[in-house]
């Protein structure tokens, strides 16, 4: 027995020094600053108590579906007509509730299969169904619509995480959030004015480059006017500024600009701020080979006429082509030196699939994150003596027993916050508390049915052993409910909430170890430390 | 020391007296909740736009109250937050806004209302952040420092906001402090670029409408789940009516939690979700608890009438419950008392859910069982009825009612 004891004496103490490192792993010195800057450096502090800004945003999908079946629409009234199939008209009726559903109207009957193996080639990702009147709705296959959902997340992700590396932010979180609905979670720790980059992060820096067939116009209707009542069908009424205003101000002015654009912001191979020929602040971007030929192929057909820079659905600049240009370009917007920096770093990043919202923003000061440490480890440190010494006095050398045991426990569950690389919310800290005092829970239990045995008059080994064996089903069923709740807590939860269910379950678990195995160890030695009919001292 | 010796009491006769005050405070929660407070939805739930400021002095109601008008916000709810030396405020702007840009611009209107005083060109010392200071300390070099000027001007501007943040708890009241933190000449070249305001933004919190209702409805899809959880683990550890009359107590439980924050009209955030559902957790352990020892007197006692079965099992138990329950209250008691009050919520649910959980467990667990007992001997007409308690080995044993 004492050999088996000495074994177990082992495997306690390594796990001791094991836990030990977790929490401040090989600190540089080994004075109480250091030991501290190593707790700090191992146990990841929570924006609530680092202070941080924490947002969540929404991806709005079907901008993303919206274009795809934009496309899909011009591809299919392109075959329609290589194909030489009559119909009435193809439209969109639904955008917002129904992005991906086009309408065919007035398709001839005999013209039905040709129709069908249009839609089978030109469009595999669309299902065709026919309805009354020779109508056709053409929508998207339910898996590839998911999938474009998915990859217009995915990639909204990888844009902003570009553009929030650039802006210097230290250990940004950029996730998806929640359950399928479409939306991001960004934590910046450190960041506690966040306006900057949450424009930043919202533009979607759609780069155009177009034809400009008009303008400027006063309004939308000396547009009209102009061009006798009616636009051209492949020509659109943009906004943009007049000239001279810088963006702050406004003077808006209309321009007539053509539908499709000679190059786009997936063309861009580089984008520096630079300063144009008058000094001003400006965006002087490269093109890549492709793009280039395109540029080129584009600016040598219209030397003469005015080009338009469009950015997100705005004009900001409209230039006459002076000669042919092959692979790079100036953008002149009246810009400060800031928001030149700014466009071009968010056109590098590529832009977003779709636009954002912001559905929450939860900003904490540094100070109320400081004063929350402060008050948390003070309850901890309070509510943990007040539990060891009561222990002591209600179970007397017992009481030794069970406070080594929650000590140890607390020492494990701190390792593992370490070594997991877990985050340390508020509520986490008040998960570390209630372990304290549910943890304790096992020791009462396990106590209580000794004190039972011995009053029913068994020895004190064989009391010990009792007491153990019948405690260890109820321990087991109150860990494993606890638990159940910490991790439906943990799939719900968020931030801080998340932190304070991986708190409380590290800390049960650890709990079984050191309640039942560490403390049964401890009673054993004892025991066999002491004469055969000695009492136990269990208060 | 022991406090509980041998305990012998009838738990069981007094069931009346449990049911008349569970009833009692059940139906004042529930009264409030639905003619009185409502349900005291927090920010999280019902969205809307929070910000604490903390300021340098007591601050003056009447006079934030009209610059927030001023800047148009009419409906803004103000209050005083933790204790009064610590001049703190919460100004809540929640009257339905129905969109997001409204929320936002909800937050920058209150801080520019509060700033009013601020000379042109200069930036609020209090609100700015570490980034702010150290580029103003970069463009300004008031120590001509060469190429290490970035790490050095980093520091001291982590130098100027820790000794802010942490030492004067986010407001300076003069500059004149930070000489002691800073380079004096740092400190200097402040002045040029720098004001100080009465107040510093704490904590601000805006949460659209959009994520309000998906909150609410997740809060009450993990409370239904857990308790779902529970009933199955039951139900397979022990018996279908275990795990009932387990659900059926801890939602008891629940019900009188959020009733108390309904009657007091403290507002429930997430962490008093987090709270709620570790209260479900917590009273549900002692329940297992007395069911074990019943399950396992069952074995032993199979002469013994049920109730009397259930009320040896609940006094051979109560020393671990009382224990377990005044030691976890007493940590719960130092988060109330020390843990600020960020957690205030939170402890507050856990304060009033282990004092009703511990209660249950003895009140209403162990007395569903035997009322479910009687009935089925009742309506079966005849007796002994036979319970029948799967043991840990998962053999059957059955008892005589």
């Amino acid at each position: 027995m004492n050999k088996n004891l000495g074994w177990k004496a082992i495997v306690i103490a390594v796990t001791l020094i094991v836990f030990l490192f977790g929490i401040v792993g090989l600190p540089d010195s080994w004075s109480g600053k250091g030991l501290l800057a190593a707790l700090e450096n191992r146990i990841h502090l929570g924006l609530d108590l680092k202070g941080g800004t924490h947002l969540i945003l929404q991806v709005q999908v079907n901008d993303a579906v919206n274009v795809d079946s934009d496309n899909a629409a011009e591809r299919l009234k392109a075959d329609l007509r290589s194909h030489k199939i009559n119909y009435a008209e193809i439209t969109k009726p639904d955008p917002v509730k129904q992005p991906d559903r086009i309408v065919l109207k007035g398709v001839p009957p005999e013209s039905r299969s040709d129709l069908l193996t249009i839609v089978q080639d030109r469009l595999p990702e669309y299902d065709l169904t026919s309805g009354a009147e020779n109508t056709w709705t053409v929508s998207m296959k339910p898996q590839a619509l998911a999938e474009l959902k998915n990859r217009a997340v995915a990639q909204a992700i990888e844009t902003i995480r570009n553009r929030i590396d650039q802006l210097g932010v230290s250990e940004p979180i950029i996730e998806e959030h929640g359950l399928g609905q479409y939306q991001i979670l960004v934590q910046l720790p450190g960041v506690d004015d966040p306006a900057r980059v949450k424009d930043i992060m919202q533009s979607t820096a759609m780069l155009e480059i177009r034809q400009s067939l008009g303008g400027p116009y006063s309004s939308e209707q000396q547009a009209l006017q102009d061009r006798g009542g009616v636009l051209p069908p492949d020509a659109a009424l943009m906004p943009g500024r007049s000239i001279g205003a810088t963006q702050a101000e406004g003077g808006q002015v209309w321009y007539l600009i053509s539908r499709a654009s000679a190059v786009t912001g997936r063309d861009l191979r580089n984008a520096e701020p630079s300063r144009d020929e008058n000094g001003q602040p400006s965006v002087q971007f490269n093109l890549t080979n492709e793009g280039g030929r395109r540029f080129a192929a584009f600016t040598g057909a219209h030397v003469g006429e005015n080009l338009a820079v469009v950015l997100d659905n705005k004009v900001q600049e409209v230039a006459v082509i002076k000669e042919q240009i092959h692979d790079t370009g100036v953008i002149n917007g009246r810009f400060t030196e800031q928001e030149a920096k700014d466009l071009s770093m968010i056109l590098r990043s590529g832009a977003l699939p779709a636009g954002i919202k912001y559905l929450e923003e939860r900003t904490v000061g540094p100070s109320l994150g400081s004063d929350s440490i402060r008050a948390g480890v003070t309850a901890a440190v309070i509510g943990m003596l007040a539990v060891l010494i009561f222990m002591l006095v209600y179970y007397r050398a017992a009481g030794i027993n069970a406070d080594v045991a929650l000590v140890l426990n607390l020492i494990i569950l701190l390792g593992f916050l370490g070594f997991s690389g877990a985050t340390l919310t508020l509520p986490g800290i008040a998960g570390v508390i209630l372990t304290v005092g549910m943890g304790v829970d096992s020791n009462v239990l396990i106590f209580e049915r000794i004190r039972e045995e011995l009053r029913n008059g068994k020895t004190p080994p064989s009391a010990v052993e009792q007491g153990f064996s019948h405690a260890w089903i109820t321990i087991v069923d109150t860990h494993v409910t606890t638990i159940v709740s910490a991790i439906i807590l943990f799939i719900f939860g968020t931030g801080p909430v998340r932190g304070f269910a991986v708190t409380l379950s590290f800390g049960l678990f650890a709990n079984l170890f050191t309640a039942v195995f560490v403390s049964r160890v401890i009673f054993d030695w004892i025991l066999s430390r002491k004469q055969v009919g000695e009492a136990l001292s269990i208060g | 020391m022991e406090f509980f010796r041998n305990p012998n009491i009838d738990f069981l006769g007094k069931k009346w007296y449990f049911l008349a005050f569970s009833l009692v405070f059940s139906v004042a929660g529930l009264f409030s909740m639905t003619f009185w407070h409502g349900i005291p939805y927090g920010v999280d739930f019902r969205g809307g736009t929070l910000v604490y400021v903390k300021f340098a002095q007591t601050p003056d109601d009447n006079a934030i109250r009209a610059a927030l008008d001023r800047a148009g916000l009419h409906n803004a709810r103000l209050q005083r937050y933790g204790q009064s030396a610590s001049n703190e405020e919460l100004i809540d702007v929640s009257e339905q806004e129905t969109n997001e840009q409204a929320l936002d611009r909800s937050k920058t209107q209150i801080i520019d209302a509060l700033e009013s005083n601020a000379p042109a060109g200069k930036v609020d010392l209090n609100n700015a952040s570490f980034l702010t200071v150290k580029n103003y300390l970069l463009q300004k070099d008031p120590l001509r420092l060469g190429t290490d000027a970035d790490q050095r001007y980093g520091a001291q501007a982590q130098a100027i906001v820790d000794y802010r943040d942490k030492t004067k708890s986010g407001v300076l009241t003069s500059m004149d402090g930070l000489k002691g933190a800073a380079d004096p000449a740092v400190v200097a070249s402040l002045t040029d670029g720098f004001f100080l305001s009465n107040f510093a933004v704490r904590n601000v919190e805006i949460v659209g409408p959009q994520v309000g209702s998906q909150l609410r409805r997740q809060a009450l899809l993990a409370t239904a789940y857990s308790l779902a959880g529970m009933l199955i683990y039951l139900a397979v550890r022990f018996e279908w009516i275990y795990g009932v009359a387990a659900v059926v107590t801890v939602f008891h439980d629940t019900l009188i939690t959020v009733g108390a924050f309904s009657l007091m009209n403290k507002e429930i955030s997430l962490t008093v979700i987090a709270a709620i559902l570790t209260l479900i957790g917590y009273s549900n352990n002692d329940t297992i608890v007395v069911f074990d020892r019943i399950r396992e007197n069952l074995k032993l006692m199979r002469r013994e009438k049920l109730s009397d079965i259930v009320n040896r099992s609940i006094n051979q138990t109560l020393s671990r419950t009382i224990l377990t329950a005044g030691l976890t209250f007493l940590t719960v008691l130092a988060l109330f008392l020390f843990g600020g009050e960020v957690l205030h919520g939170f402890s507050f649910a856990l304060v009033i859910g282990i004092l009703i959980g511990t209660y249950s467990s003895i009140a209403i667990a162990a007395p569903i069982l035997v009322a479910y007992q009687d009935w089925r001997a009742n309506r079966g007409g005849r007796r002994p009825v036979m319970v029948a308690v799967g043991n840990d080995r998962g053999q059957k044993i059955k008892a005589k009612a």
